[in-house]
């Protein structure tokens, strides 16, 4: 006798990943540690970003990255020099970090070094705008990156990554004006969105609005160390 | 190409299920629900389950996407509104930003159909957690 039936199952597409996540976010609760991930477009300025961040946080904050790169180590060479350790994961032909693979990162953090010592562990995903929205990876804050030459319709055209972000940086302000960006044009349509999101202007290269990143991220770390709050939401004064 | 990776966690997770039953049933369709503001694309879905299924115990089984739209409500003007994905966000109404979002996030494995040759007439339901 042939019989068709019916399984219920309502299962989330992403429940393994997502497990994975919290399960990354239950060690670094364990061991103090704030945990962002840090997204963007391939060449927005993500190492950049973190190799000013390092550069003027470190050692005051004791901090760890966790670097996702296809097939290069290029990305953490350049943050190695800055005196902290920098874990390169290859993701191969996957276009994000997943959280297996930061679970792997971990696991080398906590092997080699003291995890409990760190404050904050920097997740530099893989240049994407589109996957990396959807793979939570065990962060509590997630930072998204958008350069002023990419134009302003981009929140709109990915709006997952944007509408998620704790915190948005504009970066390249230096080049502003030779691509005629309207910051306030990127800035309304991120808060169509996304209206709590802190939104900081910022150029690695001349220095501009990172007193208020740094700031940004010192709050942000205090947030999780004080009320012991595993998903620190709460916007800061924009700038 | 993240569906790569979308497939592969369904393909476990429908795997999970046929192997805990007795019978390991033939599978005929895989019922997934998937939202219009999520950065997965139902074709390339599609695709990927039709590649990676080859010669496993779901060779044959047909991927059955429903797609629901992005629904948002308008606290202000307490209204449901469709947003425009790629135009427009804010409620065009009153354009207050889009906060909360009925309908679109989704992506789910609904249910499974099966077929099986033994004489059992009771349809098991599975709710793992």
């Amino acid at each position: 006798m042939h019989q068709t039936f019916d399984a219920a199952l309502g299962i989330n597409l992403l429940h393994a990943n997502q497990e994975g996540a919290d399960h990354n976010r239950a060690h670094f609760d364990q061991w103090g540690i704030t945990c962002f991930n840090v997204m963007s477009s391939p060449g927005a300025g993500k190492t950049a970003l973190l190799e000013k961040t390092l550069a003027a946080l470190s050692p005051e904050i004791k901090m760890a990255v966790i670097e996702g790169d296809m097939t290069t180590e290029l990305d953490a060479d350049r943050l190695r020099q800055y005196g902290v350790p920098v874990i390169a994961i290859n993701t191969g032909r996957s276009c994000h970090l997943d959280a297996k693979m930061v679970a792997g990162g971990i696991h080398r953090l906590a092997h080699d070094y003291t995890p409990s010592e760190f404050d904050l562990v920097l997740v530099e995903n893989v240049g994407n705008l589109v996957c990396p929205a959807e793979f939570e990876v065990g962060e509590h804050v997630k930072v998204a990156l958008l350069s002023v030459t990419e134009g302003e319709d981009k929140p709109l055209k990915y709006p997952i990554m944007f509408q998620e972000a704790d915190c948005l940086l504009i970066t390249k302000t230096d080049l502003a004006p030779y691509v005629e960006a309207d910051m306030e044009q990127i800035a309304a349509n991120v808060r169509q969105m996304n209206p709590d999101v802190t939104i900081i202007p910022v150029s690695a290269k001349t220095g501009e609005g990172l007193e208020l990143w740094f700031e940004w991220v010192r709050s942000h770390i205090r947030v999780q160390l004080f009320t012991n709050s595993t998903q620190p939401r709460q916007p800061q004064p924009a700038a | 190409m993240h569906e790569t990776d979308m497939t592969k966690a369904l393909i476990v997770t429908v795997q999970d299920w046929w192997e805990s039953q007795p019978d390991r049933p033939h599978i005929s369709q895989v019922h997934l629900t998937v939202g219009q503001f999520t950065c997965v694309e139902p074709m390339s879905l599609q695709f990927a389950f039709e590649v990676q299924t080859r010669g496993t115990f779901l060779d044959g089984a047909e991927l059955v996407i429903r797609e629901t739209p992005l629904i948002a409500f308008c606290h202000r003007c307490q209204k449901e509104y469709r947003p425009e994905v790629g135009i427009q966000y804010a409620c065009p109404v009153c354009q207050s930003p889009m906060e909360d979002i009925l309908s679109g996030r989704e992506l789910k494995i609904d249910r499974l159909e099966y077929s099986t040759d033994s004489h059992s007439s009771t349809a098991q339901s599975v709710h793992p957690t």
